[in-house]
C-alpha cells in the first residue's frame, strides 16, 4: 500500500479515490436487513420475499458508494413491496411464525436504511432539498403506520385497545359526513372564532396596558389569574352562561388563548432597543408612529410565538370543553360518546382529524411567521 | 458674529443624574458657542460627558440648570421642528426595512409624499456612495455600509445641523479613515454644521475646525482649540508638522484635565 502511494507521488499520476468507509449505521442497517432476511428464509418465511430482501440489501450495500439516491430508491421500494406482501399474509394464522417477524424486522431495517441514505445526501440544489425534506418525514410516518398495522393484526391486539390503521381509515371513509359536521362545529366555529377573538383581545389589551401604567399594574396580575383557571372548572360555567352550542366552547378558547397573547405582546412591545426609541424621538415621531413603525414590527416574533402556542391550545380547549355538554355534535362530544360505546376506531378517526387540523393550523401560522419575520436572525439564517 | 450665525448657544449648563449611590455630575458649567458651518468635535475619555452634552443638544436628555438654545429655540422646540439629524454609535437600521426604506423612514414620519421621498432617498444614498444598494436589507451589508446608510438617513431630513455620536467607533481603522475623508467632503459640499463626538485624537484633529477638549468627574470643558489647518484636507495631512502640533495640543489639554492617564 505504502509503495503504491509513493509511486503516485513520483509519477504524478492522480491518486486513486480513497476507499469508501462505511458508517457503523450503514453496516448495521443493511447488514442487519440481510441477516434477518436470511434468518427468515431458514425459519420458513415466504422464500420469494426473503431472497429479494436479501438481494436488495446486498445491492444497496455495494451501490451506496456510488449513489446514495439509487440505494435509497432500491431499498425503499423493496421495503414497501415486502411490507405489502406481509400485510397480505398477516390475517392467515398459519403464516405468522418467527420467520414472518424476521422479515418484518428486515423490511423495517431496509426502510430505515432508505431514510438514512436520504438524510445523508448532501446537495446544494434547493428544490432537491425541498423534495427530500418532505419525503423523509413522509416515509418515516408511513413506516410507523405499517409497523402499527402489522403488529396490531399479527399479534391480534384487541380492537378496543388499539385498532389497526386500516380499520381507522375504513371508519374514517365511512363516517366522512359525521366527521365533517363535527369538524365544522368544533374547528370552524369554536376554535377559529375563539382563537381570533382571544388573540385579538390579548393584542388590544396589551396595547392598552402599554399606554397606561395603571392598567399595567392592575390588569396584568388579573390576566395571570385568568390563565391559571382550570379549564375543567371553567367549561361548565361557560355552558351555563352561553348555552350548549358552540359559543360556550369559543368562550373557553378565548379564555385559554387570551393570556399567552397578552403576555407575549407586552414583552414584545418592550423589545426595541433604547437607541431605536431615541431615533424615533429625534424624528419627533408620535406615539402611534413609533408604535406602528418600530415597536409592533419589533414585537412580531413574540406575537407569532403566542399565535403558535395558541393554535394548539385552542384545539385542546374546544375539544375538552365539549365534554361538559353540547348539542349532539362536535369532535369532543363524539370522542366522549364513542368511547362509551367501545367504538374506539371512531375515536381514533376523530383524533386523526384533530391531529391533521391542528398540524395544518400550526403550519399555516408558522408559514405566516416566516413571511412576516423574514428579517429576524432566527428565520433568515 | 451676529446672532443668526449662532446655531448652538450653551451658557452655564449643568446636568446631574440622581442615582442610588448619590448624584453624578455628568456636566458642570458648560459654556459653548457653535456657529453656522462649524465642524466641532467633542473629545475626552469615557465619562467626560461628551455624549451627554450631544444628547442635551438633541433633547434626548434635559439639563438640570443653565440655558441652551438650538437655532434660537429650546432643544425640545428644535427637535419637534426636526432641526437636526442624529447619527448614533451603531447604525440601528430596522432589519425589516430595505436600505432605501430605512432612509425613507424619517421622511414618512414627517409626512412627505411618495415622489419627494423617492428623490430624497436616491439623492442621499448617492451622497454616501450607496446608490444601487437601496433594495438590500441592512443585514446583507457590511458594518461600514450600514453606518453610511444611517448617515444618509440623517441627511435625508435635510437638517442644517448634524449631530454625530462616535459614528465610526465600531469600525476598523481602514474603513474609518475612508469614511472620515468622505464625511469631510460631504461637509465641504453641503456647508452643514456638524457636532461630532469621538475619543480618537487623530479623528478629531483631522475632521474639525474647532476641538472641544473635555475632562471627567465632573464632566466639563477643559479647552476649546481652534484648528489652523487648511479647510481642504486629505489623509496625507496627518503626516504634516501642523497636524502633529495640533494633536499634541489636544493631548496636552486632555492631560491638563487629569484625564489622560485614565484613557491610557
Amino acid at each position: 500500500m505504502a509503495e503504491s502511494v509513493n509511486l503516485h507521488v513520483i509519477t504524478g499520476e492522480p491518486q486513486a479515490a480513497r476507499p469508501y468507509r462505511f458508517r457503523a449505521m450503514e453496516r448495521f442497517l443493511f447488514g442487519g436487513a440481510g441477516m434477518l432476511a436470511l434468518l427468515g428464509l431458514l425459519l420458513q418465511a415466504p422464500w420469494q420475499i426473503s431472497l429479494a430482501t436479501l438481494a436488495v440489501a446486498l445491492i444497496a450495500f455495494l451501490q451506496l458508494k456510488r449513489s446514495r439516491l439509487l440505494a435509497a430508491i432500491a431499498t425503499g421500494a423493496m421495503a414497501l413491496v415486502a411490507a405489502n406482501s406481509l400485510i397480505d399474509l398477516v390475517d392467515q394464522p398459519e403464516a405468522i411464525n418467527a420467520g414472518f417477524w424476521c422479515l418484518v424486522a428486515a423490511a423495517w431495517l431496509l426502510a430505515w436504511g432508505c431514510v438514512d441514505q436520504l438524510s445523508a445526501i448532501k446537495t446544494l440544489s434547493r428544490s432537491y432539498r425541498t423534495v427530500l425534506n418532505v419525503l423523509i418525514p413522509v416515509l418515516f410516518g408511513l413506516w410507523l403506520l405499517i409497523l402499527w398495522e402489522l403488529l396490531t393484526r399479527g399479534l391480534n391486539v384487541p380492537q378496543v385497545l388499539l385498532p389497526a390503521p386500516s380499520q381507522i381509515g375504513q371508519r374514517f371513509m365511512e363516517s366522512r359526513a359525521i366527521l365533517w359536521m363535527d369538524f365544522k362545529q368544533t374547528f370552524l366555529r369554536a376554535v377559529l372564532i375563539g382563537y381570533a377573538i382571544g388573540c385579538g383581545a390579548g393584542f388590544i389589551v396589551a396595547i392598552l396596558i402599554d399606554r397606561s401604567p395603571f392598567l399595567q399594574r392592575g390588569l396584568l396580575p388579573i390576566g395571570n389569574l385568568v390563565s391559571a383557571l382550570p379549564i375543567v372548572g371553567v367549561a361548565p360555567i361557560m355552558v351555563m352562561w352561553f348555552g350548549f352550542d358552540w359559543p360556550s366552547k369559543a368562550a373557553v378558547v378565548i379564555i385559554m388563548t387570551f393570556f399567552p397573547m397578552l403576555v407575549n405582546t407586552v414583552s414584545g412591545l418592550s423589545a426595541a432597543q433604547p437607541m431605536q426609541h431615541d431615533l424615533m424621538k429625534t424624528y419627533a415621531a408620535s406615539y402611534w408612529q413609533s408604535l406602528f413603525k418600530l415597536r409592533i414590527p419589533e414585537a412580531l416574533p413574540f406575537i407569532f410565538n403566542a399565535l403558535k402556542i395558541n393554535s394548539t391550545l385552542a384545539m385542546i380547549g374546544a375539544i375538552v370543553a365539549e365534554f361538559f355538554g353540547t348539542p349532539t355534535l362536535g369532535m369532543g362530544f363524539r370522542i366522549s360518546t364513542e368511547v362509551g360505546r367501545m367504538n374506539v376506531d371512531m375515536v381514533w378517526a376523530e383524533i386523526a382529524v384533530a391531529a391533521l387540523a391542528g398540524s395544518l393550523f400550526y403550519g399555516l401560522v408558522a408559514l405566516l411567521e416566516r413571511i412576516f419575520t423574514f428579517w429576524h436572525p432566527s428565520v433568515r439564517s | 458674529m451676529n446672532d443668526a450665525s449662532r446655531v448652538i448657544e450653551v451658557n452655564g449648563l449643568s446636568l446631574i443624574f440622581p442615582t442610588s449611590d448619590g448624584d453624578v455630575h455628568a456636566l458642570q458649567d458648560i459654556d459653548l458657542t457653535i456657529n453656522q458651518g462649524d465642524f466641532v468635535s467633542f473629545i475626552g475619555p469615557s465619562g467626560c460627558g461628551k455624549t451627554t452634552l450631544l444628547r442635551v443638544i438633541a433633547d434626548l436628555e434635559q439639563a438640570t440648570s443653565g440655558s441652551i438654545e438650538v437655532n434660537g429655540m429650546t432643544p425640545e422646540e428644535a427637535r419637534l421642528a426636526r432641526a437636526y439629524g442624529y447619527v448614533f454609535q451603531a447604525a440601528s437600521l430596522y432589519p425589516w426595512r430595505t436600505i432605501a426604506s430605512n432612509v425613507a423612514l424619517p421622511l414618512e414620519i414627517m409626512g412627505l409624499k411618495g415622489d419627494e421621498i423617492r428623490s430624497r432617498v436616491e439623492h442621499n444614498l448617492a451622497l454616501v456612495d450607496l446608490a444601487g444598494f437601496g433594495r438590500k436589507y441592512p443585514w446583507q451589508l457590511s458594518g461600514g455600509m450600514q453606518q453610511r446608510a444611517s448617515i444618509a438617513r440623517a441627511l435625508a431630513v435635510e437638517p442644517d445641523l448634524l449631530l454625530m455620536d462616535e459614528p465610526f467607533g465600531a469600525l476598523d481603522e481602514i474603513v474609518r479613515d475612508h469614511l472620515n475623508e468622505q464625511l469631510l467632503k460631504l461637509w465641504a459640499k453641503t456647508n452643514k454644521t456638524v457636532v461630532f463626538v469621538t475619543h480618537s485624537i487623530p479623528e478629531a484633529v483631522f475632521l474639525s475646525n474647532k476641538i472641544v477638549v473635555m475632562s471627567p468627574r465632573p464632566g466639563r470643558i477643559q479647552e476649546v482649540i481652534e484648528s489652523d489647518l487648511p479647510a481642504e484636507r486629505d489623509l496625507s495631512i496627518r503626516e504634516t508638522q501642523a497636524f502633529l502640533h495640533l494633536a499634541n495640543r489636544v493631548r496636552d489639554g486632555l492631560r491638563a484635565g487629569h484625564s489622560y492617564d485614565e484613557v491610557s
